[in-house]
């Protein structure tokens, strides 16, 4: 229980200072990276409340897949210009108020609590008898009463790839036409 | 402050929403305004877990399956777009994409 204590103020400190780092950063470059520590402190969160497949879903998917996705583009724009530009918007305080007030209007409810669930009480394993891995319960969910969700998942994963090409793809060699709409 | 309970995990979603979008609605880049969006959907993954542990129910981690889904395929379309801007326009920031403005 207090290594649980331990473990999750230092996972938290980690990912918010990593966050706060990543918004202000002038290099870009160094912003993704503070993203990167910002998501491993999540997949510690995540190993903490007991769900180590997700845990590995984040590190593979997340870090691996979106965050390098992210650098590859962040290289394709010109470095040394961009850290010379200004970093912030003109009405920059006016968003930090208004999220300042969102964050405590939230807390406010989060404490006061509504009266459907009750905060306080640490949460209740199930008995040792019937402890299945994270990726079997995870596995038995999706494939059996999240079917249809998986499946559309899947063709939302298609339609981006289609569409990301698409819409990255370079035109042709000046005197080719690769659109018919050139004719 | 001891012991962790759940609250403590919904408050700290609360406070990185709150950081993802001042990230969003301050920065000129566009790069640095994704990547706050995808420090808004992890607030909601960890918002998602907590409450999957405390309720010792699986479909807050399946729900959390299908926003890293979401969140991957949202970052190729809308790179997509930004390389796309990027070749017409020669310019990553948003205050500078205003040829529709009146």
């Amino acid at each position: 229980m207090l290594l649980d204590s331990v473990l999750f103020y230092l996972f938290a400190i980690l990912i918010l200072v990593s966050s706060i780092l990543m918004i202000t950063r002038r290099n870009v470059v160094y912003a993704a990276v503070w993203l990167i520590n910002a998501l491993i402190g999540t997949a510690g969160l995540f190993l903490l409340q007991a769900a180590e497949f997700l845990a590995g879903v984040q590190v593979i998917v997340y870090i691996g897949g979106i965050t390098v996705l992210y650098l590859f583009v962040i290289m394709l724009v010109p470095l040394r210009e961009e850290m010379l530009q200004r970093r912030f918007a003109s009405q920059g305080w006016i968003a930090v108020i208004c999220s300042t007030l969102l964050l405590v209007l939230v807390s406010v409810f989060l404490f006061r609590g509504a009266g459907s669930f009750e905060f306080g009480e640490p949460p209740t394993p199930p008995p040792l008898s019937q402890i299945t891995t994270n990726s079997e319960q995870v596995g038995q969910a999706l494939f059996s009463r999240y079917l249809l969700p998986f499946e559309m998942a899947s063709i939302l994963l298609l339609v981006a790839i289609i569409g990301a090409i698409v819409m990255s793809k370079a035109r042709g060699a000046p005197g080719t036409s690769i659109s018919s709409m050139d004719n | 402050m001891y012991p962790v309970t759940t609250a403590h995990y919904l408050l700290l979603s609360a406070i990185l929403l709150t950081i993802g979008t001042v990230g969003v609605l301050t920065r000129r880049n566009i790069l640095v305004i994704l990547m706050s969006i995808e420090l808004i959907l992890n607030a909601v993954n960890i918002n998602l877990v907590a409450f999957s542990n405390y309720l010792q129910e699986v479909s807050g981690q399946v729900f959390v399956i299908f926003v890293i889904t979401d969140a991957a395929a949202e970052a190729a379309v809308a790179l997509g777009i930004l390389i796309a801007l990027f070749r017409n326009k020669e310019t990553v920031h948003a205050d500078e994409v205003d040829i529709l403005r009146w």
